[in-house]
């Protein structure tokens, strides 16, 4: 195994999460909504799935019992229904309740890393651990089993090693990219987020749009935690196991300059960035923790570049963070 | 062609609140024709066309299209109707193209960006339009907006287009290029109705003018047979007495010279033009001008809230005589000087107060900066509030009361008397009295009338002609930006007022 293969495949495993929460965070924020809360929700959707694997596993005698289709099935739309639901509640309080954006969305981070924390402990307590930690490996196994096999020299490695979700995440990628760019939907979505009032006046429902957009994104974040623990952590859940990568996610949009397909390769450099100090050998602990602030500095170098060279399309939605209601006469 | 009007009204009538807007309108436009709607300020133009568009619901009267009578609910049901408005406010997208925001909202076709950019090329060459489908609307100038908004109207098929005050952003020869438009759709079939102050532009373009006057319909006049002078008797109509006590100036001496002031908006467009004039102390200097001439950049101008371009403002001191220039000084520096502006813009909460603190705090805004100790002194704003409540009886629970839940009049009378209250040289008041009812207005007018004889410099900004010519001493009449005249209240007429406030434009060419 060469070294380059196995950074280039290290970085796309640590990248896969980030790629998932900041294509859900780009749809989210394309209607206006700043969802800071998305970190929270990845979270979620992460113990949602395990959640879900955990009870599969319960229900069934024996290992050999399960079923490949709904072990995966039971964990997906777990992890799909708790981001989403934690969604709802931002969107409810931000379109119909129009509360502060970022109140709001630091709100749910706290309450969603609270949530995963507690149910963490409590299944983890119910499987009769020591620790807040729980395992689901036999549900793992279905998530990280590569396509095709992963052991066929470099293009296997780089390429072919993945779990199915991996490549779910760069699909969904795309085909974002194409639903923004190219459909009327894609147009109506990103008038909403530019000029909600302009919208309006032209007969679109912005409330739907924000919606839609604030759930969707919130539900396709989820899967990003899905995938955490699922494949990359190859189904052991612990506590606060998931860092700081909801906030990379966020910082990865900023990258991405709102463009998903941009987002697949800033999800790659992102991974690597996130592994070099674990790549370099004899690093210091400080030396670490230096390395560790590199996708931040990054995103903070796009932000400059980005604010010097003031091109339109590259900055924000017009009307990010702002809650939009119909002026009355 | 068909005879029966494109849209005919009957009756309609709108109030808001104990306001009336539009009463028992009658009004009718024909196939391929330009009406022109004349007014005054407040005089219920928009609000007419608005009903027509759907945004507002007349209380009373009746709408027929082609004869046949409908109800229009909504801004939808107006475009199924074939009717659009096109506002002075531009709805656009400023990220997308033009076909883009053309085509947003329209569900009914299939989604070919490419296949509508070339109908939208069609529209513009049918009518002669000059416009790039692919063109992003922040690169676009104001008449490229402009020409979007048209299309987009045309775009979804409308037969009777309005414009609200299309040439207001316009240079005259954008103007002209509208015009020419304008006359190729109206050629086609269409109808056009436009609303506008400018009386040469009306004559320029309109095949009939529809008068409006304080809300009613005084006269619909072909174009070819009217003149200047019966329009504007018919927009202003008689003049009214309103018995405001005037007394003549005593010994008024200069106090504030503007010389050459130019001054660019927002958009780069020039919006005081050359503006020179000399405000006396102990006296009322009146500012008449259609909403927009450039009153408030005036203003701003002198209390150094706005870029000047090139130009001078001197202040000359009452006690000693001394002269300073006021364009090196800072919005601060110019207040320790005597110079005031209360400010009631059109949300009156907008310049001046902060809606969320009361009365007293909001004084305070004023006085912040003076005291010694590190707390502030809450005692002489406090009796200052609780002065001017008495005083101007201003109606609230109390001096802790937000000013944000007061009245309208008693807002505007707290502000008004904040800036009296601090003994002024140079009083500048902008539609101070906008929204009162009779007597707060009087009481109003009254302040003013002691601050010039206190021996202030009073600079007014109003609106109604009638009030203007009892209260002011002069009247500096403003049009584009342009003084188009400054003239004796006391011997002036609304006539002659009237066509100087619509001159601004007249040597546009047309």
């Amino acid at each position: 195994m060469s070294f380059l293969a196995n950074f280039i495949q290290r970085a796309m495993v640590q990248g896969i999460p980030l790629l998932f929460g900041s294509t859900g965070e780009i749809l989210t924020e394309k209607s206006g909504n700043l969802n800071l809360g998305i970190p929270g929700i990845m979270y979620v959707g992460g113990i949602s799935g395990v959640m879900g694997a955990f009870y599969y596993e319960q229900s069934l005698s024996s290992p050999e019992a399960m079923s490949g289709f709904l072990a995966i099935l039971i964990p997906l739309l777990s992890a799909l229904l708790g981001a989403g639901l934690v969604s709802l509640i931002y969107a409810f309080l931000t379109i119909t309740l129009r509360a502060n954006q970022n109140v709001t969305g630091l709100a749910i981070t706290t309450f969603g890393v609270g949530f995963g924390n507690f149910f963490g402990g409590s299944l983890a307590k119910l499987a009769g651990s020591e620790t807040a930690s729980l395992s689901v490996v036999e549900t793992s196994r279905y998530f990280k089993a590569s396509i095709v096999g992963s052991d066929s020299g470099f293009f296997g490695q780089v390429f072919l090693s993945y779990g199915f979700l991996a490549y779910v995440a760069i699909l969904i990628a795309v085909v974002v990219t194409v639903l923004l760019r190219r459909t009327r939907l894609g147009l109506h979505l990103r008038a909403v987020g530019e000029n909600p009032a302009t919208a309006d006046a032209a007969g679109i429902n912005v409330g739907a749009y924000k919606y839609g957009a604030t759930v969707l994104g919130g539900a396709v974040a989820g899967l990003g935690g899905l995938y955490y623990v699922m494949d990359y952590m190859g189904g052991i859940w612990s506590n606060n196991g998931f860092g700081d990568r909801g906030w990379l996610a966020i910082a990865l949009v900023i990258f991405a300059l709102w463009n998903p397909s941009y987002g697949i390769l800033g999800s790659f450099i992102f991974g690597g960035l996130y592994i070099l100090p674990v790549i370099i050998p004899g690093l210091s602990r400080s030396m670490v923790e230096f390395f560790a602030t590199f996708p931040y500095l990054v995103t903070i170098a796009v932000l400059v570049v980005t604010s010097m060279r003031k091109k339109r399309e590259t900055q924000p939605p017009a009307s990010l963070g702002l809650s939009y209601f119909r002026e009355e006469r | 062609m068909n005879t029966l009007p494109a849209i005919e009204l009957c009756g309609v009538t709108k109030t808001f609140g104990s306001v009336i807007a539009n009463k028992d309108v009658n009004l009718d436009v024909r196939h391929g024709e330009i009406l022109a709607i004349l007014g005054e300020n407040g005089s219920g133009k928009t609000t007419l066309m608005n009903m027509i568009s759907g945004i507002y619901y007349p209380d009373e009267g009746k709408i027929f299209i082609d004869g046949e009578e409908v109800v229009i609910k909504s801004p939808k049901d107006a475009f199924a109707h074939g009717i659009g408005m096109i506002h002075q406010h531009f709805k656009l997208v400023d990220l997308f193209t033009a076909t883009e925001n053309i085509i947003l909202g329209i569900k009914d076709e299939k989604y070919n960006l490419k296949q509508a950019a070339e109908s939208v090329k069609a529209l513009c060459d049918r009518y002669g339009f000059e416009l790039d489908p692919k063109k992003k609307i922040y690169e676009m100038a104001v008449s490229e907006k402009q020409t979007v908004e048209i299309i987009k109207v045309l775009y979804r098929g409308a037969e009777i287009l309005i414009l609200d005050e299309p040439t207001a952003v316009l240079t005259p020869q954008e103007t002209r290029k509208l015009f020419d438009v304008l006359r190729k759709m109206r050629d086609d079939g269409k109808s056009i109705i436009i609303i506008t102050h400018k009386l040469h532009e009306v004559l320029a373009i309109s095949d009939r003018v529809a008068i409006l006057r304080k809300g009613e319909h005084v006269a619909t006049v072909d174009t070819a047979t009217t003149s200047e002078a019966e329009l504007t008797e018919l927009m202003v109509g008689k003049k009214v007495s309103l018995n405001i006590d005037r007394t003549e100036p005593r010994d008024a001496t200069p106090r504030l010279f503007v010389e050459g002031l130019n001054c660019l908006g927002h958009d780069g467009v020039k919006v005081l033009d050359n503006v020179s004039f000399t405000a006396l102390g102990g006296e009322i200097l009146g500012i008449a001008g259609i909403a927009g001439s450039g009153q408030r950049e005036l203003l701003e101008a002198i209390a150094g809230l706005q870029h000047i371009e090139s130009g001078t403002i001197t202040y000359r001191s009452p006690e000693d005589g001394e002269d300073t220039d006021l364009r090196d000084k800072t919005p601060l520096e110019i207040r320790e000087l005597g110079v005031r502006l209360s400010f009631v813009p059109e949300d009156r909460l907008g310049m001046g107060l902060v809606g969320d603190m009361d009365i007293v705090d909001n004084m305070m805004l004023r006085s912040y900066s003076y005291g010694k100790s590190f707390f502030l002194d809450r005692d002489p704003p406090k009796h200052l509030a609780e002065d001017i409540i008495a005083h101007l009886e201003v109606v609230t629970p109390s001096a802790a009361t937000p000013v944000r839940r007061l009245s309208g009049g008693n807002v505007q009378k707290v502000l008004v008397g904040r800036e009296i209250s601090s003994a002024p040289t140079v009083l500048m008041a902008a539609y101070p009295v906008r929204g009162l009812d009779i007597n707060s207005s009087y009481l109003i007018y009254n302040l003013l009338n002691a601050q010039k004889e206190k021996g202030v410099a009073v600079i007014f900004v109003g609106e109604d002609l009638d009030v203007l010519l009892e209260l002011c001493d002069r009247i500096l009449v403003i049009g584009s930006g342009r003084v188009t005249g400054i003239v004796d209240a006391r011997t002036s007429t609304k006539e002659e007022i009237g066509l100087l406030m619509t001159k601004g434009g007249s040597d546009d060419g047309e």
